[in-house]
């Protein structure tokens, strides 16, 4: 337990100092805090930031991804000179500089049922700075199982979530959403976007929220759902209950230790190709370079929204966005083949499930999507 | 009338809409409004044998209907419904 500040630390934290919610001993309490970041991503990259300026004493950072340039839109803590380093190593560079005064851990690894305990059970909070529902099912329910508050948010093109789930004072989040929606449903921001300063504003929040709880000062998000919207500049709250048959909080419940996150989702495994429609069902661009060679009629099939074409298209294709494919399939010849795309083949393999059930048969994925044909076959079209 | 709000995910269905007016004295009618006018959400909200989903949330004001008397819940013109979605980020 430190118990004081050094005249070099009371200078830096001093605007913390001057206000009487946090003062000397609420700086000395968040230095003898700590918190696990899951993700620093577009949430984990602010969430990480204002914790470090704050001077939590020691931030966990758990990703296994490295930095893309395709990141830097908005993960802020990231640079263009750690791109293709380990995330965990560019964020703790990134920290260090910031303040060096607090310890960061890192664990370059995916979060999983089988380190998730062991990796949270020091830390005081949990930040779901998560980017897929397995992982923010497990992260619920491991601080659920340790009795810790777990500071939520989520994001999605120009929506935002915010809220603290925290089972021994109020609801969790598997209290709101049970189980997920099946995959496919929900877009993903890899296929539908987000705007860059929307994980911003978020993290933000869910930093806020992290301190005002360590600190044990103002009205933390128990019970309340913030949903933001950038574009209506809109902030809505609502109340949320507990859930009396919750499976992990609730009285009865059933789910007492962590489980195949994965399978419960519905969706693969961290290292799971997903851009892929399944056994027999793909081709790749190479492939379809020379299919199209003998066969130039050949019926392509892109499922991307009409504004993507304008970034990248592969030229003679037939559009129909994915979310039209259901109505408009009377457009399409079940007999003639055709080849199916979209950036990175998991909504081109959503609409060749929907026409499959429909009946079409001579159906292909191109796998990886119009990304994988320029990359391989028309190296004029950019990476998007 | 009552507004219904529509999060991002689910405007594609909407013809882009944020807010869609519907009619009704309960959320049941709300939500036939709304499927009635926009038919392509329809599967979204509900599963094959006409149940609401149970990752969607429905809050009138500030409350869930869950909390409440579910679908039989009692709207009246003013109020404020709000489709809250479940949103993961980066990937499917």
């Amino acid at each position: 337990m430190i118990e004081e500040l050094s005249h070099q630390q009371i200078l830096r934290y001093s605007r913390h100092l001057l206000m009487p919610e946090v003062g000397l001993q609420g700086q000395l309490k968040l230095k003898n805090s700590s918190v696990l970041v899951i993700g620093t991503g577009g949430l984990g990259s602010p969430v990480a930031l204002y914790l470090a300026a704050a001077g939590i004493g020691r931030i966990g950072l758990v990703d296994y991804d490295i930095v893309d340039s395709s990141n830097l839109q908005r993960q802020v803590i990231h640079g263009t000179s750690t791109v293709n380093k380990l995330k965990v190593e560019s964020a703790r560079d990134r920290l260090m500089d910031l303040n060096p005064d607090i310890q960061i851990d890192v664990y370059n690894e995916p979060y999983t049922s089988e380190n998730a305990l062991r990796i949270a059970k020091d830390y005081d909070i949990i930040i779901d700075g998560t980017d897929n529902f397995p992982t923010r099912y497990l992260t619920n329910d491991v601080a659920v199982f340790l009795g810790k508050p777990n500071i939520y948010g989520s994001i999605f093109r120009f929506d935002g979530q915010v809220s603290v789930f925290y089972a021994k004072e109020g609801p969790c989040y598997r209290c709101l959403f049970p189980e997920p929606p099946p995959p496919g449903l929900v877009p993903s921001c890899a296929e539908g976007g987000v705007l860059g300063v929307l994980p911003g504003t978020i993290g933000t929040l869910q930093a806020t929220e992290a301190i005002k709880v360590l600190l044990g000062i103002g009205e933390p998000l128990i019970g309340k759902l913030l949903l933001y919207n950038a574009l209506d500049m809109s902030f809505d709250f609502v109340k949320l209950k507990k859930n009396p048959n919750c499976r992990v909080c609730g009285p009865n419940a059933d789910i007492k230790e962590l489980i195949d996150y994965e399978e419960f989702c519905g969706v693969p495994g961290h290292h799971a190709d997903d851009t892929s429609a399944g056994a027999g069902w793909d081709i790749t661009a190479q492939e379809l370079k020379e299919r199209l060679e003998h066969d130039p009629n050949l019926l392509l099939l892109d499922v991307r929204e009409p504004h993507e074409l304008e970034i990248a298209a592969i030229k003679g294709a037939k559009n129909i966005p994915l979310g039209e494919v259901a109505q408009r399939m009377s457009e399409l010849d079940s007999a003639e083949e055709m080849i199916v795309f979209c950036k990175r083949g998991s909504r081109s393999a959503r609409a060749i499930e929907i026409l499959s059930s429909a009946g079409f048969k001579k159906m292909k994925n191109l796998k990886g999507g119009i990304n994988a044909w320029a990359e391989q076959v028309d190296t004029s079209l950019p990476l998007y | 009338m009552t507004t219904l709000r529509i999060p991002t995910p689910l405007r594609a269905y909407t013809s882009g809409k944020s807010e869609v007016n519907v009619t009704g004295i309960k959320i049941s009618e709300a939500l036939t409004d709304l499927t009635n006018q926009f038919p392509a959400i329809k599967p979204h909200l509900f599963n094959e044998g006409g149940e609401l989903r149970p990752f969607v949330n429905l809050f009138v004001g500030e409350n869930n209907i869950k909390d409440l008397q579910g679908v039989e819940t009692p709207i009246k013109d003013g109020d404020k419904i709000m489709l809250i979605p479940s949103i993961a980020g980066g990937v499917s």
